[in-house]
């Protein structure tokens, strides 16, 4: 039997300090994920006062089975990674806010970071590492059937689709990564992938071919799930043909990739098309003293050993500019 | 062979070494027909092992029949949580909480033992108002994430108030009964038999639903 302990769940408060609203911060990072709490490293190790506010520690990376590409460790457990990193986040005495969900932030020479619950705090730079939430696919069904299948954790609800058909949408990482949980358990797996072929690592898509129950469905996308109170199909379309097609299945994984959280610069910051937040190479957003690093920004690929390369470099600058502007 | 390596037994009395006061921990197995209670008991002997505190009193649901009614177990492996003076908590946990889901284990130890977290003051008031008998039932796997937050959260709405009883239910152990709720995700919590949230959901989400009841 495997245990996914998270020691940190128990550490007792006296680690850290909770927020003060009347203090300056030299930086107050947003988002809890390896960017954020890489920034979190690096700025108290300068020596800045510096706070964190998160909806949850360890973000996407908390949620991932196993991680086999974060250097020093062949394989370990994402729950367990973002375990280690908050221990070495928390040994520096950081005022730490969890739970906490940040609506808006205003720019000036001293910034303010608004929660939901009312209360603002200040500080001299901000580093935005908000990250990013899967995407739903927003078709007919899928609100009115999640939960009874539709769904988006293949780890945690894999287990109910033993011999059953499934269909899973989305041929990246997570996607087939999805698909060879399932075949294990599922009688058929269908992967249903807009483009013409999976975008997945190859190590993962070579792994497919182990299965005999797994099919492909390239060049289609999911129109609607269909069913009364249980999934009972997906219904599909050809994307070059216009046919539909039904996929008579029992449950349907959604793994469509996801969309960055960056609604609190909205109006605020440059953001590209797919609004993610617009950085330079210095991790400078289109505000002086303001960051942003990790998932959240247009930094090409998503992974947690960038998200951290990019979060340190969000520090040192935050850092610089502190020290080069006369106003401090 | 021991469950927990060295490496999580340390790991463990560490995290154990917060419980306050003693907690009785009552394990309800049976010898036949229960292919996990053999994990379970080890499970909880091994985890009370690691702190003189934690006293675990072990039943058997057939031959305990009547510890088996008095605190209201009717399938196995469960595990019911009273305080240091043997007052039921409420909180019971049905099949191997492993997995992710010794976190909730864990947690509701420290819990049971005063060793708690703050609750803000409002939520506290809306706690203790509830006059109704109200039962929760979280249902999980044990590679869910997010299922244990959603468990302690319940665990914690049963220690505020004697009204609130709440189970986490490993539902892969229990299938007739997470068919019975159409249990296709989790976690899923099922409020008084017919309300349903979904996730890893806030302590007012809860509480939005039961003052309806
Ligand atoms: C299923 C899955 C598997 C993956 N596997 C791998 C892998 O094997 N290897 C790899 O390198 N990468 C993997 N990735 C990608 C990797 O997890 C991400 O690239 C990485 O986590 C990005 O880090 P981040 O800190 O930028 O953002 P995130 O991890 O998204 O963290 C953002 C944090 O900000 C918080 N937040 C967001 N908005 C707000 C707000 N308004 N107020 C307060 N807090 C907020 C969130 O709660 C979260 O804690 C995987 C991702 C997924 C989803």
């Amino acid at each position: 039997m495997d245990f996914n302990l998270s020691s940190s769940l128990f550490v007792g408060e006296q680690k850290f300090n909770t927020f003060e609203p009347q203090k300056t911060y030299d930086v107050i990072i947003i988002g809890g994920g390896p960017a954020g709490m890489t920034a979190a490293v690096y700025c108290l190790r300068k020596g800045m006062t510096t706070g964190l506010i998160t909806r949850q520690v360890g973000g996407q990376m908390a949620e991932t089975a196993g991680i086999e590409n974060y250097l020093g460790y062949r394989y370990i457990n994402g729950l367990e990674l973002a375990d280690k990193f908050h221990d070495q986040v928390l040994q520096f005495g950081i005022d730490f806010e969890n739970d906490a969900n940040v609506t808006d932030i205003k720019d000036g020479l001293i910034k303010e970071v608004h929660l939901d619950n009312g209360r603002i705090f200040k500080a001299r730079t901000l580093i935005i590492t908000s990250g990013k939430l899967s995407r739903k696919l927003n078709v007919p069904g899928e609100k009115e059937l999640t939960g009874k299948g539709v769904a988006y954790c293949a780890i945690c609800d894999a287990p109910f689709y033993k011999n059953k058909k499934v269909v899973v949408a989305g041929g990246g990482n997570a996607g087939v990564g999805a698909a060879l949980d399932l075949a294990r358990i599922a009688t058929h797996v269908t992967i249903v992938q807009r483009r013409d072929r999976l975008i997945a690592d190859q190590v993962l898509s070579d792994k497919l071919k182990h299965y005999e129950n797994v099919e492909l469905l390239l060049g289609h996308v999911v129109k609607e799930v269909v069913g009364e109170h249980h999934v009972a199909a997906v219904r599909v379309e050809n994307r070059e043909t216009g046919e539909l097609l039904e996929i008579p299945a029992d449950g349907i994984f959604v793994e469509v990739g996801s969309i960055p959280n960056s609604e609190l610069a909205h109006g605020l910051l440059e953001l590209n098309d797919k609004n993610e937040i617009i950085v330079d190479e210095f991790c400078k957003t289109s505000k002086p003293g303001i960051f942003a690093a990790g998932d959240v920004t247009d930094v090409p690929y998503k992974q947690i050993i960038i998200a951290c390369g990019e979060g340190s470099k969000a520090a040192l600058s935050a850092t610089d500019y502190i020290l080069s502007n006369p106003n401090f | 062979m021991a469950l927990f390596d060295d490496n999580i037994r340390t790991q463990l009395t560490h995290i154990l070494d917060g419980v306050k006061n003693e907690v009785n921990v009552v394990f309800f197995s049976q010898e036949i027909e229960c292919e996990s209670c053999s994990d379970a008991h080890q499970f909880v002997d091994e985890i009370c092992d690691l702190n003189p505190k934690l006293k675990m009193h072990r039943y058997n649901l057939v031959t305990d029949a009547e510890k088996a009614a008095e605190y209201n177990i009717d399938r196995v492996p469960a595990v019911v949580m009273l305080d240091q003076d043997n007052k039921d908590t409420n909180i019971r946990f049905f099949g191997v909480p492993g997995g992710y889901e010794i976190n909730s284990f864990l947690g509701a130890l420290l819990e049971v033992s005063g060793e708690r977290q703050d609750l803000p003051e409002e939520i506290l008031e809306r706690i203790r108002k509830i006059d109704k008998d109200i039962h929760i039932q979280v249902f999980v796997t044990m590679s869910c994430p997010h299922c244990p937050g959603a468990v302690i959260t319940a665990h914690r709405l049963a220690l505020e108030n004697s009204k609130i009883k709440a189970d986490m239910i490993e539902a892969n152990t229990f299938v007739p009964l997470s068919i019975k709720y159409n249990v296709s995700g989790v976690p899923k919590i099922v409020i008084n038999e017919v309300h349903e949230l979904l996730g890893d959901q806030p302590i007012t989400a809860f509480l939005d639903i039961i003052e309806k009841i």
